[in-house]
């Protein structure tokens, strides 16, 4: 295949994800509009009033990248790990393993799938939040930056758990027992100088809170990592090499065949 | 150049299931090949080796001249495949799927419209396009899967048991489209456990079991070699017994169904004669088994050869 075919073959699995979650946006669009909008009330308008102030922020204010983060972290994931499974569960994969694409265009193609409901539904949860507070944002390109940047590195983690996955169950285990307690464990809802030394150790090796407090100190302009001395470029660093990892894993997996070939 | 060469071609499962102990296989361009045996032969194998769905223990495939391994891109760019199963998103309009999958091969917005259209009015689906896959009957799906399977133009088309479980007229209408579609030019290796669609449509065929190839021949040569024939009459009347003849057996079935198992090279004006004077009276005569079939039988099955 030559360059234009790849990039129309790409574009094409593109599409079909982008509809995929446009024709179902009852369960993938509208639901985290709604769980933001309930955050905001009860931790945002009712709770929140009483914390008083977080890392010299409103708790809102504090909460607001984190939410965002939370809502892009989760749907990329989600969106990878359902589409590709769903797949190869319903053999649909072989249309595209018996193509001359070759594998790092299907990789590409599911993870900007991902990529494009998580920024579709952050995109939403911003506009949510104006509702409720008015953003502003300190560092545009480094916002964008961080928000695309986290979303691929979910989606690649999503699509090895697709690979993984052999039942339904499989793909609920990784976002129940491991994501969702490393989003809420990093830094979305509190600063972790309020833990005590020993949880605050324990809490940098949380590849998350790297990602919610590099795009909190975008919007920001300040946040955990200025106090734990960590620098915004070590930060981003850290997703890098982590993209280049889960890239080259998914990769190699595809090469072997892992889960998609007998 | 072969449409098809395969070259000790392996494949043992994990687990030890040794499926394929080392083809070999051609099949020449514009052919139309049946590839048969029973379940569990090594088939399946055999195609998702070629089209990438399995991979192989060792062993050489080639593609129009083109090597699967040396340049995977090329080789499948020639290849269409329609699978043993509905194998398609069936929440996706019919339209899309087909669509999506001329994209896939890199074919542009244009051809990738222009390709689904004609296809999709060649297998009569064209009024299907903006409706959800899993609303179409089963019929209508086998025949999606034919034009994704076509959408990219391959020079050689592989069915993996198109016609399981479609009823005879949506049969008969597919078998005339891949007779049209080889006319045209386009090699088609097709698996089966039809006989009758088999030796109606190929040219060529091989029977595969227990992972080896044990025939490799033409239609017309392996036809040839059919010892017994088996033959029905049924009678215009009901009869109570049937006549004796030297060197022909003769079996009463009912009172108006007569059976004779003849040898090659007997002929049947002596039966005709001797029911004719026996006042036998026969409404119409047909052939009991496909005669494929029974040569089928004795070459996957030696006990029955025996």
């Amino acid at each position: 295949m030559d360059i234009t075919e790849k990039f129309r073959a790409l574009f094409t699995i593109l599409r079909k994800e982008i509809q995929r979650f446009l024709r179902i946006w009852m369960q993938t669009l509208i639901p985290p509009a709604i769980m933001i909008m309930l955050y905001f009330v009860i931790f945002g308008t009712l709770i929140g009033s009483r914390i008083g102030k977080m890392g010299g922020f409103d708790y809102m204010q504090f909460m607001v990248p984190g939410l965002i983060m939370m809502s892009v972290i989760s749907n990329s994931y989600s969106n990878v790990v359902s589409s590709f499974f769903g797949q190869k569960f319903a053999r649909s994969i072989e249309e595209l393993l018996i193509t001359p694409l070759p594998n790092y265009i299907i990789l590409v193609g599911w993870v900007l799938g991902g990529v494009a409901r998580g920024l579709i539904v952050g995109a939403i949860v911003a506009l949510v939040s104006l509702l409720f507070y008015k953003l502003e944002v300190v560092n545009w390109p480094l916002a964008i930056t961080v928000v695309f940047l986290t979303s691929v590195l979910f989606s690649l983690a999503g699509f090895l758990n697709a690979l993984f996955a052999e039942s339904f169950d499989d793909i609920s285990i990784v976002p129940t027992f491991i994501l969702q307690p490393l989003i809420y464990l990093g830094g979305v809802f509190y600063s972790i100088n309020l833990l005590p030394p020993f949880w605050k150790t324990i809490s940098l090796a949380n590849p998350i809170l790297y990602m919610v407090n590099s795009f909190r100190h975008a919007i920001l302009g300040v946040s955990d990592l200025s106090s734990l001395g960590i620098s915004i470029y070590f930060a981003v660093g850290m997703i890098l090499f982590f993209i280049a990892l889960l890239s080259s894993v998914s990769l190699w997996l595809l090469h072997t065949g892992k889960g998609i070939r007998s | 150049m072969k449409a098809l060469s395969i070259r000790n071609l392996k494949k043992t499962y994990q687990g030890g299931l040794e499926a394929l102990k080392g083809i070999n296989l051609d099949v020449e361009q514009g052919d139309f090949f049946a590839l048969l045996g029973p379940n569990g032969a090594g088939k399946s194998t055999t195609i998702g080796i070629i089209s990438s769905l399995v991979t192989k223990s060792s062993g050489k495939v080639e593609i129009l001249g083109v090597d699967i391994d040396e340049n995977h891109s090329l080789a499948k760019k020639k290849l269409g495949v329609v699978g043993q199963e509905v194998n398609f998103n069936q929440f996706e309009k019919v339209g899309d799927i087909i669509r999506n999958q001329a994209g896939y091969y890199g074919l542009s917005f244009k051809e990738a419209r222009e390709s689904t259209k004609y296809y999709m009015k060649k297998l009569d689906i064209w009024d299907k396009r903006d409706e959800q896959a899993r609303k179409l009957s089963g019929g209508m799906k086998r025949r999606v899967m034919v034009a994704k399977a076509l959408v990219n133009r391959p020079e050689l088309l592989i069915l993996d048991e198109p016609t399981a479980g479609v009823d005879i007229e949506l049969r008969r209408s597919l078998w005339d489209f891949l007779t049209e579609i080889n006319n045209s030019g386009t090699s088609i290796i097709l698996t089966t456990h039809y006989l009758e669609e088999a030796e109606r449509l190929c040219r060529n065929i091989a029977i595969i079991d227990n992972g080896d190839i044990v025939e490799n021949t033409s239609m017309q040569e392996l036809l040839t070699r059919l010892e017994v024939e088996t033959f029905v009459f049924d009678l215009a009347e009901p009869v109570n017994q049937v006549p004796v003849m030297t060197n022909y057996d003769l079996t009463l079935e009912d009172p108006k169904k007569i059976s004779i198992t003849i040898k090659k090279g007997q002929g049947l004006n002596n039966v005709f004669t001797l029911l004719t004077d026996s006042g036998i009276k026969i409404a119409s005569m047909r052939n009991e088994t496909g005669r494929l079939e029974e040569l089928f039988l004795g070459l996957v099955e030696p006990t029955i050869k025996k």
